[in-house]
């Protein structure tokens, strides 16, 4: 970043998880919870909601005490203060839902060791204030939400036909199997990165195209 | 409970494979398995954290059920494996710098390795018995090794091929693990799977 430019305003710094810094499709951050829980866009919103819940409770609470906690054993510390909001995430879907507890599964424990939040926690939360951690966390939620859902969404089409249970072709569908398998995730995964490959491609390709065309015409 | 050992070694090194099929430390999978010669160092670090988490996890579980203390199991067995990695670090720092190197940032990240904890989750919520679930965490460390292995041997003969640009990159590693899973797929039912 050059030094002399202004810091990003609340509005960048909310969007910037759900599209330039997607944890999901460009850090690649988080993959087993993302692989895990997409066989269904219903699993893969309320996996997104709850991982989103424990990151902007746990980047607040780590942003307020960022100046208490000793830098030796921050990590520790980090590591607490989230496995506290996980267990709270754990009861509440428990309480909410026992059907999407089942669902998850022993995932809803596993946000712990997600390292989107540590990373959030350590890189984000303990040098900005409260408000822009707190925004920040938000679209991290935000665009892991987004990447959980357009993974389990393609998933649940061709591997069941179906969108949030609902039936989308005729009775004589014959679902794709594999893709609600464990193969079915890498390779609806792999297929997004491309996607988004092919087209940063293309972006930089155009761009250096027209340099190379002026030239031509001199 | 009554799954012998034998079931539960096989199910799940090759069936329920903790990467191929649970998809349980994938950030290390995907990170660390472009050498051979350092994904069998990692997998080995991993598999000995497993096993002392393992170890503590079962006696910290009878500890909390006894106390009732249910809601701090979670936050306990985060704390000991956190305290294993650290052990494992001093070991390797002193008597493999080299390796130490090697590893780098991917050792301290142990800590945050899903299929460490999972190993830790899983015994308790399948009430696995003492013997059972060192089993469950030798089984799930070797499986996370041979994945490791697999994809790493892969990746080294990939480098040797032209693959187009657009594919290069974490798209390639994912499509390659899929294609490893479909393969461990046909292991299915083998062991104590469901």
């Amino acid at each position: 970043m050059i030094p002399g430019q202004k810091q990003l305003t609340n509005m960048e710094e909310l969007l910037e998880g759900i599209w330039k810094q997607n944890p999901v499709f460009v850090m690649v951050l988080g993959m087993c919870p993302v692989l895990a829980v997409s066989v269904s866009a219903m699993n893969a919103i309320s996996m997104g909601l709850a991982t989103t819940f424990v990151l902007v409770g746990s980047t607040l609470l780590v942003s307020l005490l960022r100046s208490v906690i000793p830098k030796e054993v921050r990590i520790a510390t980090y590591i607490v203060i989230i496995a506290t909001f996980v267990t709270v995430v754990d009861y509440l879907i428990q309480a909410i839902s026992l059907a999407v507890y089942d669902a998850l599964g022993a995932f809803i424990q596993l946000i712990v060791v997600n390292c989107i939040i540590l990373g959030r926690a350590e890189a984000h939360a303990s040098k900005n204030p409260p408000l822009r951690s707190v925004l920040n966390a938000l679209g991290m939620g935000a665009g892991f939400t987004l990447g959980l859902f357009a993974l389990g969404a393609v998933r649940e089409i061709l591997g069941a036909g179906k969108l949030f249970g609902v039936a989308l072709f005729g009775p004589d569908f014959q679902p794709w199997v594999v893709m609600v398998l464990p193969p079915g995730g890498f390779f609806v995964l792999g297929s997004w990165l491309l996607l988004f490959n092919w087209l940063n491609s293309r972006k930089t390709d155009a761009a250096q195209a027209k340099p190379v065309e002026g030239h031509a015409h001199v | 409970m009554s799954e012998s050992l034998s079931q539960i070694f096989i199910g799940t090194l090759l069936a329920n494979n903790f990467v191929l099929a649970m998809f349980l430390g994938l950030c290390p999978f995907l990170g660390v398995s472009a050498r051979l010669n350092t994904a069998l160092p990692m997998g080995a670090a991993t598999t000995f954290v497993m096993l002392v988490a393992s170890l503590c996890a079962f006696g910290l579980n009878w500890l909390v059920t006894t106390f009732h203390l249910e809601f701090l199991r979670l936050i306990s067995y985060i704390v000991i494996i956190a305290s294993a990695v650290q052990l494992v670090e001093m070991v390797l720092k002193k008597y493999s710098p080299a390796l130490f190197r090697a590893l780098g940032i991917y050792l301290p990240l142990i800590t945050t390795n899903c299929a460490v904890l999972g190993v830790a989750l899983f015994q308790t919520a399948r009430e696995y018995s003492f013997t059972q679930s060192l089993t469950f965490a030798a089984a799930g460390g070797a499986g996370f090794t041979l994945a490791l292995l697999l994809m790493a041997g892969l990746r080294e003969r990939l480098n040797l091929a032209s693959v187009p640009n657009v594919v290069q990159g974490t798209a390639l590693s994912l499509m390659l693990a899929g294609l490893l899973s479909l393969g461990f797929m046909g292991f299915a039912g083998l062991g104590a799977g469901e």
